[in-house]
């Protein structure tokens, strides 16, 4: 039985509610609970002042690599990186060893998750057996199992056909299909946008056209058939305004992006300190910095700053992680060799607090899409857990918004140490993160 | 829109101090003129050994230099170690197949090995674009030349199309380059561009769009600002681009091209790009001609043309040892032979 706990005097922001208060916040028997009369013995206190108080995050997005690769990353230490990153919730992508495209898998996970403590862990089933773009898996008995949607993330659902099965299919369960939206006949480079940057590398590109074709080809099946098709890590402007589009057409799409789009662009792999010099500019030896090579890639100013855009007006209904850990070797190559992917869920709020203090958007609209956005892309039975009101599930995350902190990958609770954000300082930390009624991360014991 | 986190990127590069004495040769990007200058001197000077029956010279003796060639060459190979024999370095070779690299040995593990045994100098060839940057980066004792890295860069092939033009057109600056063919794929052009730049020539680049950087060369797409190189431009016609060049370097066509579909063929390509004795004739009388090797006659060169009197190339072969003995002197003694003193 998790303790009673009370945080005192914090700014409490709760998106559902379109609440922002100084109060004390109470939670008790795992739930969010009202002022009790007198303090329940035992309870621990957290001090708030200064802090705010917001629902836990909720990750749409994120690689716990378990099973099958687990020296990227477990579920044990991705939980942890998620605790330690403000998040209560994160979903797991499917693309595991086996991939999540079992009942007996998804159980699996659901164990492992309860073992490693109290962050929630759901799990997105595959669209097709074994990723293979060919036959889609048993959707009904992975719903039954718990999965909260369907992708063949790391790989777009390979062919038109296949994606308009998936969206009548799982439309028909009341879930989503979550597509990595990339044109592998267009995309000849995965991990750098095609531009003046790649070209400057000898770099084969990523263009934007490669995402958009599939975005515009979901989008057009989504209107034929119905289901709800949610984009994957928008990445480039035209698909932030083919979304844009098709909700003002009234079409069942969401979509999520990632902090790292939101904050970087594609210099970032000319080397930590270029990217304000050009293309013109001498490389140094930090040049090709595998460290930002992620999928879909870093993309242009213009892209990253229209990302921002859609983000703040609701266009991209969440930010989302896509967490993706991996071993020192698996960067130690190479550019073109390295494998895609950042570890970001111990990032992903100091990061993003920089879009609020340029005023992109503010800290309220900034928790929302962490909170209630990501919610309401899982459905209305999720709704709890984005929200304070009295009798919710007591996930809530304490942070500074204004603490500045050095990142030092080597102390992270991930496996993944890849970040380009490694030495750099963010501001904005979290403090305490509670799930479930329980502390996940930080708090006075710590 | 600047970022916080774009603040802490600047700040971080202000922080970081004038870059010390040369170790590694990674591309001529960062070399200045006087750098080059000073190099092609040297290498003048080199050649001169050439000529002489014995061929050598004590200067690098107790130095260990390391060939690592993860692609095929000769010609970059052969004169690597030449120019380091010729200096009475130790040049050790190591090649893809029979090295530990066939083994699943990283390359990183493989570069940090070869630092264990006290080499001096790494000399790369590698398939992947960025490579030696790599090496460069993760390697503390040992320095680091780039022989050609995917299609990035190849400093070295720069210097002797630069020693070559130099010892035919004197000083550079001023001089119109054309360079035709596959820049998109081509490492000696990128390396070209920015040699020829450093000694004040303007380049055109002339080919194929789908065969030229054309978002580096005129600024990306929609919301990209302008890049650019000041200095360079792009011809897509070959007949004007070469009128009144002062110095042509044809590069080689890849058969692979048309596969992937960048080429409606080489018929077409021949028709459009190949430097055609017609066309040599409309750039400056006594133009340079030449090609990185190696040549496919016929394709991006006329037959009559690459074995013409005015065509440099085995002379560029010739250039390519001393330039090389210029540069690994340079690397591995912190002296400028023909600078100061």
């Amino acid at each position: 039985m998790s303790a009673a706990i009370c945080i005192r005097g914090a700014r409490v922001i709760d998106p559902a509610s379109g609440e922002d208060s100084v109060r004390d916040l109470f939670i008790r028997d795992g739930l969010i609970a009202g002022a009790p009369e007198t303090p329940p013995d035992g309870a621990v206190t957290l001090e708030g002042a200064g802090l705010v108080a917001s629902p836990g995050f909720i990750d749409l997005h994120a690689h716990l690599r378990e099973p099958g690769f687990e020296d990227k990353e477990s579920i044990e230490t991705g939980t942890a990186a998620a605790a330690a990153g403000g998040f209560t919730t994160v979903c797991a992508m499917p693309n595991t060893s086996p991939a999540i495209d079992s009942a007996a898998v998804v159980e699996f996970i659901a164990r492992r998750a309860r073992e490693a403590g109290p962050v929630r862990v759901l799990a997105f089933g595959a669209v097709s057996k074994g990723r293979a773009g060919l036959e889609l898996t048993d959707m009904e008995e992975l719903a039954r199992a718990g999965v909260v949607g369907f992708t063949d993330d790391g790989s777009p659902v390979a062919t038109g056909r296949l994606m308009q099965a998936a969206l009548l299919y799982a439309g028909e369960l009341g879930l989503p299909v979550m597509d990595h939206c990339e044109d592998h006949s267009i995309t000849a480079g995965l991990g750098i946008n095609e531009g003046p940057t790649a070209s400057r590398l000898g770099l084969a590109g990523y263009p934007s056209a490669g995402e958009e074709s599939i975005i515009a080809r979901d989008i057009a099946l989504l209107s034929l058939v119905g289901g709800r098709f949610h984009a994957a890590h928008v990445s480039t402007a035209g698909g932030v305004e083919m979304i844009r589009a098709a909700k003002r057409r009234g079409l069942a799409v969401t979509a999520e992006v990632t902090p790292h789009h939101l904050t970087m662009t594609d210099e970032w792999a000319l080397g930590a300190g270029a990217a304000t010099a050009g293309v013109a500019a001498p490389l140094t030896a930090a040049a090709y910095d595998a460290r930002a090579k992620v999928s879909p890639p870093l993309r242009s100013a213009a892209d990253r700053d229209a990302l921002a855009e859609g983000l703040r007006d609701g266009t991209l209904d969440a930010v989302a992680t896509d967490h993706a850990p991996h071993t020192f070797g698996d960067k130690a190559v190479p550019f073109d060799e390295a494998a895609v992917g950042l570890s970001g869920l111990e990032t992903a709020f100091g990061s993003l607090m920089s879009l609020v203090r340029v005023g992109a958007l503010d800290l309220p609209a900034l928790i929302a899409r962490l909170t209630v956005g990501p919610a309401s892309v899982l459905g209305e039975r999720f709704a709890g857990l984005a929200s304070l009101a009295v009798g919710s599930p007591a996930d809530v995350v304490l942070f500074d918004p204004d603490e500045r902190w050095e990142v030092d990958a080597s102390r992270f609770a991930s496996k993944g140490k890849n970040t380009p954000l490694d030495g750099l300082t963010l501001q904005g930390r979290v403090k305490a993160t509670i799930a479930g009624g329980e502390i996940a991360f930080g708090g006075p014991a710590r | 829109m600047t970022t916080a986190l774009a603040e802490e990127r600047r700040d971080a590069r202000a922080d970081g101090a004038a870059p010390p004495r040369r170790r590694h040769a990674l591309d001529l990007d960062d070399f200045s003129r006087d750098e080059i200058t000073g190099l092609l001197d040297s290498a003048d000077a080199m050649r001169e050994l050439l000529r002489r029956s014995i061929k050598k010279a004590p200067s690098l003796r107790g130095k260990v230099i390391l060939t690592l060639f993860l692609e095929p060459s000769t010609r970059t190979r052969v004169s690597f170690e030449q120019a380091g024999k010729m200096l009475s370095a130790d040049v050790i070779n190591i090649s893809g197949s029979g090295s530990s690299a066939e083994k699943g040995e990283s390359l990183l593990n493989t570069a940090l090995t070869l630092q264990a045994m006290r080499a001096d100098l790494l000399v790369v060839r590698s398939p992947h674009s960025g490579a030696p940057y790599f090496l460069a980066r993760n390697l503390d004792r040992m320095g680091v030349v780039n022989a050609g890295d995917g299609r990035h860069a190849h400093p070295t092939q720069a210097l002797l199309d630069l020693m070559t033009m130099r010892r035919s057109l004197g000083d550079l600056a001023g001089k119109r380059v054309v360079i035709v063919g596959d820049a998109l794929h081509s490492r000696v052009a990128r390396s070209d561009v920015f040699g020829l730049r450093a000694l004040g020539a303007s380049v055109t680049l002339c080919g194929p769009p789908t065969l030229l950087p054309l978002d580096l060369l005129r600024g990306g797409g929609a919301g990209v600002p302008a890049a650019g190189i000041p200095g360079v431009s792009v011809e897509h016609d070959l007949d004007r681009a070469i009128a009144d060049a002062d110095a042509v370097i044809a590069l080689r066509i890849q058969q692979e091209r048309q596969e992937a579909g960048a080429l409606p063929g080489m018929r077409e390509y021949t028709r459009r790009w190949q430097v055609t004795e017609a066309r040599y004739r409309k750039a400056k009388p006594g133009a340079l001609l030449m090609h990185p090797g190696p040549m496919n006659e016929g394709i991006e060169i006329a037959s009559s043309l690459a074995h013409a009197p005015g065509a440099l190339i085995e002379e560029q072969v010739t250039n390519g040892v001393a330039v090389r003995m210029a540069l690994l002197y340079q690397l591995l003694t912190g002296e400028r032979e023909g600078g100061e003193a």
